[in-house]
């Protein structure tokens, strides 16, 4: 099948992008401010999504040397957040409990 | 796993991370929305491992396996107090993670899809200075951050003459370098453009003092959230970008906030230098205040009706929230009525003294926001103020001269009395004198907050 339109990867991108900014704006302001803790460190941990670049630059079976090391460190940086900031979410949701 | 596949499955990854701050709505659907956010992530990770060109898993999998230790460690072992360090930290990590992948995709472009070494598009250079500079002054300002909250450098605002003018020089400085960078791409301009901003991270944060430090750790979110973003563009990746923009209005949303609950301008904390002049003397009054011991706050909390308790971050630091928690529990058993007010800034970071209630088993139905409760301030009988001070001082609403002028604040002087547990009547960060002090319906509990609280109990 031809494409009738050629769009720019970028262009793709940037409404990807905005849209996305669009929602977090209206789902993070429907977040209660007792929780804005929590929200942080959730929303640290899955920053750490950029694990993925990390992955990528880390895995090749050939090419730069260099480019291994620093993915790899990068995935050892991102591991420590994600796995310690849906932890730490955890510990803190974990604790708001109802009156009994 | 053709590239469909994937796009689809990052897809999958990118709505998984809108349900879990979706869930954050409220503490009855937070856990499930964190279990979103963890499927998320298993998802988005293992969608790139399953990518062509992932063919050497040791790197990855030393680093997982190191790199989640220590993270699962720490957070298991973290103290609740020390939340915005632990915060800090771990934004300093994306920062420099996004600094990393940069250099990567500078030294591979080929992984990438991107271009060959010394070849790479130009749109690509272009974005990946973005999640360079973005990432560095990210990684550098939430060290930094990091020092002044664990209190490893003075909290206090460090300023020196042509402080703007330096950093706008380095602005300048990093501009010109990304564009010579985005042309020519040599890797010596590269590294000079990402070390300024490194320093530029250093300076920006410096000068922001103790009091401010809600609004730097909710900036320095933002900018992990847009040094992700700019990674994503680099190597476009959908869920790096949704995942950026979500973090980057979060962490813009929570920093509008905590500017607001201060009544300062963004522009006036980024320019730095509040608490400075905290130092200028209190007006020296002789007015009388009236105080009393612990026996009198008991006898007057247990013939209230309503007890409002607004705890401040004076109250973490002498670690009495449980203290606190038992009295609320005698109190109740009593027949009063106890709830908990709390100031957007009552802790060091947004919605941390929730998280101090909540781990002292205070449940979180008895909490309330500064907005829901203030309206019912006249129906209280009495107001039990601990560790807090300019969060119920009602001259930021008579003095428009003073530091906290237009301040949103708790109107504990509209309950019938007031109880301040404090250790003297010196003035709160702000360094202004409390007027409510000297009211007479106002008696004042000098001590240590925790000691105070506990004897509070033994005379109920």
């Amino acid at each position: 099948m031809e494409h009738v339109l050629e769009l720019h990867p970028l262009v793709i991108a940037v409404t990807i992008f905005v849209l996305a900014v669009f929602i977090g704006y209206y789902v993070v302001w429907s977040v209660t401010p007792a929780l804005h803790t929590p929200l942080m460190s959730v929303t640290n941990a899955i920053s750490s999504v950029i694990i993925v670049g990390a992955v990528l630059a880390a895995t090749p079976a050939e090419g730069s040397v260099l480019a291994k090391i620093l993915g790899g460190v990068a995935v050892g940086l991102a591991a420590v957040n994600i796995f310690g900031g849906f932890t730490v979410t955890q510990r803190m949701l974990s604790m708001f409990k109802k009156k009994k | 796993m053709t590239s469909n596949l994937a796009a689809i499955l990052y897809l999958i990854a990118g709505v998984c991370f809108i349900m879990a701050l979706r869930g954050l709505s409220s503490p009855a659907t937070a856990r499930s929305g964190n279990i979103f956010g963890i499927a998320g992530m298993v998802i988005a990770i293992g969608t790139t491992l399953g990518q062509p060109g992932v063919e050497d898993y040791l790197w990855v999998g030393v680093g997982i396996v190191v790199g989640g230790l220590i993270g699962t460690v720490i957070a298991l072992r973290i103290r609740m107090t020390a939340m915005p360090q632990l915060v800090a930290a771990f934004h300093s990590l994306v920062g420099l993670a996004a600094v990393l992948v940069a250099g990567a995709a500078f030294y591979a472009p080929e992984t990438f899809h991107i271009g060959t070494p010394g070849d790479i598009r130009l749109v690509s250079r272009i974005e990946m200075c973005f999640g360079a500079v973005i990432g560095a002054l990210t990684f550098t300002g939430s060290v930094v951050a990091f020092a002044k909250l664990q209190e490893l450098m003075t909290g206090a605002p460090l300023v020196f003459r042509g402080q703007h003018l330096l950093n706008l020089a380095l602005i300048i400085a990093i501009v010109a370098l990304g564009v010579v960078f985005s042309i020519e791409q040599q890797e010596s301009v590269f590294w000079a453009m990402t070390g300024l901003a490194l320093l530029l991270g250093i300076l920006l944060i410096v000068p922001i003092g103790g009091a401010d430090m809600p609004v730097v750790i909710s900036m320095l979110n933002s900018y992990s959230g847009w040094a992700a973003a700019g990674i994503g563009f680099t190597l476009e990746n959908t869920v790096l970008i949704v995942v950026g923009a979500l973090v980057g209005s979060a962490g813009a949303i929570l920093s509008y906030i905590m500017c607001r609950a201060m009544n300062r301008s963004f522009i006036s904390v980024i320019l730095g230098g509040f608490g400075t002049d905290s130092s200028k003397s209190v007006s020296a009054t002789d007015r009388t205040h009236k105080s009393g011991s612990a026996d009198d706050a008991a006898f007057i909390m247990r013939n209230a009706g309503s007890v409002v308790i607004v705890p401040g971050y004076g109250l973490a630091v002498a670690q009495a929230q449980h203290a606190i928690r038992e009295m609320a529990g005698m109190l109740q058993k009593e027949g009063v009525d106890v709830r908990y007010a709390i100031h957007p800034v009552a802790g060091r970071m947004p919605g941390h003294m929730n998280v101090l209630l909540a781990e002292a088993n205070v449940p979180y139905d008895e909490v309330f926001e500064l907005e829901d409760i203030n309206s019912d301030m006249p129906n209280t009988d009495v107001a039990l103020v601990i560790g807090a001070n300019d969060v119920v001082n009602p001259v930021a609403k008579t003095d428009p001269q003073s530091p906290i002028a237009g301040m949103p604040i708790l109107d504990v002087e509209l309950c019938k009395t007031v109880l301040f547990v404090k250790r003297s009547l010196a003035p709160g960060y702000a360094g202004i004198d409390n007027p409510v002090f000297y009211r007479d319906n106002t008696m004042m509990l000098f001590g240590d907050a925790k000691k105070m609280v506990e004897e509070i109990v033994k005379s109920l």
